[in-house]
C-alpha cells in the first residue's frame, strides 16, 4: 500500500459520522458609510487612504509624496509618463530595486483595511512585496462592506495567485513593539476614485 | 537545538520564574494581547455566530476528511501542483530533501511552518547539506539562538531585547548594546531581503487549504513567505491534513476570526492565495499525517485537529503567561499543544495536560471552540489508565481516593490538618512541600464545616 493509500484508509476509518456545513448566508456587513469607515480601519493598520477625484491627482499627490528620481513600476498605462510598465515574463529578480510601485487594486474591505489584488493586476506576483513603497489605486463604489461580500465578488477566482494586502508589511517580534516594514513595503498608501 | 527535556514541565517553568522581572514582563505582555483580541472581537456583534460556524465548518471538514482529501488533491494536480504524501515527519522531510535535490539546490528560505518545525526539517536537510533560513523575524531570531520557537504566532515572546540585541551582535556583526526594536529589524530586513534574493528553493506553512479550488491560503504580517515563494524556482508547502476547509467561501468566517483572535488585528498584512506555479517555476504541496489520523481517532480528543493556530489560548492562559512556551518541551506549547502533544508521545508529554489550572479561559476565547480545558482534563484520565502519570500524583491521587471514600478517614485527615497548620506548621511550610514554593499557606481554620453545623444546627 502507498502511504497515500494508507493515509487515506485511516482517516476514512477514523472520522466521525458525517456532519453537516452550517450555512453562513445571514453574514454581511451593515448600511454604514463604507468609504468613509474604509479610510478610517486603513489608517488605523498604518496605512494612508486618500479620496481623489481623477488619476492626474493622483499622479500630482505621487509626485509630492515619494522620491521620484528613483525607479517606478507600474501596471497602469496611464501612469507611463512617471514609471516604468511592469513586464509581466522577465526574471522578478530584476524588479529588486523598485521603489515605489503603482497598481490597480480590483476592491477593498471595509471592515478591515484589505486591499484584493490578484497576478493580473500586480504585473509580477512580487511586485507589492518587493518594493519599498506600495501604492493602490481603487475606486470608491468597489469598497466592500465585509470579508463576506469579498468572497461573493471573488467568486472561485481565475488567477494563479491573489491576494489581501491590509497596510505596510510589520511585526511585533521584538518586545511586542511595533515595526513597520518587515520584508515588503514600508509604507502603503490607497487612492480611493470618487 | 538546546535540550530542554530533561526536564518536566513544572521543572521547566521553575527555571523561567526565578527571573521574576522577566515573568512579570512576559505576563504582562500576553495579558496585552488578550485585552487586544478582547477590543477586536467586540467590534464585531456577531462574533459569537461567526465562532459557531467556524466550529460547525471544522466539524464538517474532520467529518468528511476523506473526501475533502480527494477533491483537493484532484483539483491542486489539475492547477499544475505537485501532490505528495507523508505518513510522518521522516517521510516528510525525505520529500522535501529529494525535491531541492533534484534540482540541486543548496539552500533554501522556509517562512514560519510549526508543521516542519514538528518535524525537525531544518536539522534533517543540515545534516544533508542543505541551508535553511527561518525568513519570520521572530523565528530567525530563535534559529540564530539555536532554540526553537516559545509562542506559535509570537515566536520569541519569551527574550528581552537586550538578548536580541546580544544576539544580533554575536551573528550578524551590530554594535554591541543596540536593542532598539526598529533598528534590530531594519538590520534583518537588510540580511534577509539578501537571503530572498539567492534561494532558489522556498517552503511555507499553509493557513487554509481549500478543498473546492485546490489553493491554499498562507497569512503572515512581515511578508516573508511572499517574498521567498515569488522569488523561488521551486516552491514547496508542508501541511497537516487538518488545514483543509471545504470552499473558498468559508474563508470569509476564518480569516475574519483568526487575525483578531491572534493578535487583535482586523486582517494579517498579507493573505496570500496560492493556486497555480507561475510560468517556469515549480510547485509542490505535501500532505502531512504525523499523528492526525491517530487523533481523528479518539473520540474525546479528535477536535483538536479544528484548531487555526492563533495562539490566543496561550495569550490568556495563566500558565502559559508565568511559565512560557519553553517549558512545555513541544513545538506547539500553551493548552493547545498540552492536548495535542500527548497523541504524538504520550509517555513524553504526560506532564503537559497538567499544566493547567483547568480554569477554562483557553475554550472562551477558542476562534472554533474547541473544549480544550475539558480535553486537559481527559488526557489526565488516560494518562493515570495508561500508567504514565508520574509517581508522586499517582501516590498522591491514591492516597487522595482512599481517603475520600469513607467520611470518617476524611473528617480524621480535615483534623490532623488543621491540627499541624496550627501546632506545628513548618512540617507543611518546608521546602518538601512543592505547593509550598512561591506561596505562603494560609491560616487553617479553627474547626471543619461538618464541625460548625453539627454545633449550630438548630
Amino acid at each position: 500500500m502507498t502511504t497515500r493509500e494508507q493515509i487515506l484508509e485511516a482517516v476514512l476509518k477514523n472520522q466521525p459520522e458525517s456532519m453537516p456545513l452550517p450555512d453562513i448566508g445571514m453574514f454581511k456587513g451593515g448600511d454604514d458609510d463604507t468609504v468613509r469607515k474604509y479610510i478610517d480601519i486603513f489608517k488605523t493598520i498604518g496605512g494612508a487612504a486618500y479620496l481623489v477625484d481623477d488619476l492626474e491627482v493622483v499622479k500630482s499627490m505621487v509626485a509630492e509624496q515619494f522620491d521620484t528620481t528613483k525607479r517606478i513600476a507600474t501596471t497602469l498605462p496611464e501612469m507611463q509618463d512617471i514609471a516604468e510598465l511592469i513586464a509581466p515574463a522577465i526574471d522578478p529578480h530584476l524588479y529588486e530595486d523598485v521603489e515605489l510601485a503603482i497598481i490597480r487594486g480590483h476592491f477593498s474591505v471595509a471592515e478591515n483595511g484589505a486591499v484584493w489584488l490578484t497576478e493580473e493586476v500586480m504585473g509580477q506576483r512580487i511586485i507589492p512585496y518587493i518594493c519599498q513603497h506600495l501604492a493602490v489605486v481603487l475606486t470608491a463604489e468597489s469598497i466592500v462592506p465585509t470579508l463576506h461580500e469579498a468572497y461573493e465578488r471573488i467568486g472561485l477566482g481565475d488567477y494563479g495567485f491573489g491576494g489581501f494586502i491590509g497596510g505596510p508589511s510589520k511585526t511585533a517580534d521584538i518586545e511586542q513593539a511595533l515595526v513597520l516594514g518587515a520584508h515588503g513595503p514600508l509604507t502603503m498608501t490607497v487612492y480611493i476614485i470618487r | 537545538m538546546k535540550q530542554t527535556e530533561t526536564k518536566d514541565h513544572a521543572g521547566l517553568a521553575e527555571d523561567f520564574i526565578k527571573d521574576e522581572e522577566r515573568v512579570n514582563w512576559h505576563d504582562g505582555a500576553l495579558w496585552y494581547i488578550r485585552e487586544k483580541r478582547d477590543i477586536a472581537s467586540k467590534q464585531i456583534p456577531e462574533w459569537e455566530a461567526l465562532r459557531e460556524a467556524a466550529s460547525q465548518i471544522k466539524n464538517n471538514v474532520i467529518s468528511n476528511l476523506h473526501d475533502y482529501l480527494l477533491q483537493f488533491e484532484a483539483n491542486l494536480t489539475k492547477n499544475g501542483v505537485k501532490v505528495h504524501w507523508a505518513n510522518n515527519a521522516d517521510e516528510h522531510n525525505a520529500i522535501v530533501y529529494s525535491i531541492l535535490k533534484a534540482k540541486g539546490i543548496t539552500e533554501m528560505v522556509k517562512s514560519k511552518s510549526m508543521l516542519t518545525e514538528e518535524c525537525h526539517l531544518n536539522e534533517y536537510l543540515e545534516e544533508r547539506g542543505i541551508g535553511v533560513i527561518n525568513s519570520d523575524l521572530g523565528e530567525y531570531i530563535q534559529q540564530l539562538d539555536n532554540e526553537p520557537p516559545s509562542h506559535i504566532v509570537l515566536p520569541c515572546i519569551h527574550k528581552r531585547k537586550e538578548e536580541i540585541g546580544e544576539l544580533f551582535h554575536e551573528h550578524l556583526g551590530t554594535e554591541k548594546g543596540l536593542s532598539d526594536p526598529t533598528l534590530l529589524t531594519r538590520v534583518a530586513r537588510k540580511h534577509l531581503r539578501n537571503v530572498f534574493l539567492t534561494r532558489r528553493g522556498a517552503l511555507t506553512g499553509v493557513n487554509f487549504a481549500v478543498a473546492e479550488t485546490g489553493e491554499y491560503v498562507v497569512c503572515t504580517n512581515e511578508g516573508n513567505a511572499d517574498m521567498g515563494a515569488h522569488l523561488s524556482e521551486v516552491q514547496i508547502a508542508s501541511m497537516g491534513l487538518e488545514k483543509i476547509i471545504p470552499q473558498k467561501k468559508h474563508l470569509s468566517v476564518f480569516l475574519r476570526l483568526l487575525a483578531r483572535s491572534a493578535t487583535g488585528q482586523p486582517i494579517t498584512i498579507y493573505s496570500s492565495h496560492y493556486k497555480k506555479p507561475r510560468e517556469g517555476q515549480e510547485m509542490h504541496l505535501i500532505l502531512v499525517d504525523a499523528g492526525r489520523t491517530r487523533q481523528l481517532g479518539r473520540t474525546d480528543f479528535r477536535n483538536s485537529l479544528k484548531c487555526i493556530k492563533c495562539g490566543g489560548c496561550m495569550n490568556t492562559c495563566p500558565v502559559y503567561r508565568k511559565s512560557g512556551g519553553l517549558s512545555y518541551h513541544n513545538t506547539i506549547s500553551g493548552p493547545i499543544g498540552a492536548i495535542l502533544a500527548p497523541n504524538l508521545d504520550m509517555k513524553k508529554h504526560a506532564d503537559l495536560p497538567y499544566a493547567s489550572t483547568l480554569c477554562g479561559s483557553c475554550s472562551n476565547v477558542c476562534p472554533v471552540k474547541i473544549n480544550i480545558h475539558e480535553q486537559l482534563y481527559k488526557w489526565r484520565q488516560v494518562i493515570v489508565k495508561e500508567g504514565y502519570a508520574a509517581n508522586t500524583k499517582a501516590l498522591g491521587m491514591k492516597a487522595m481516593a482512599w481517603t475520600l471514600a469513607s467520611p470518617e478517614k476524611f473528617s480524621t485527615a480535615g483534623k490532623a490538618g488543621r491540627w499541624f497548620l496550627h501546632n506545628i506548621p513548618f512540617v507543611v511550610n518546608n521546602k518538601f512541600n512543592p505547593w509550598y514554593k512561591q506561596r505562603e499557606m494560609p491560616e487553617g481554620p479553627k474547626e471543619s464545616f461538618a464541625e460548625w453545623y453539627a454545633k449550630n444546627e438548630k
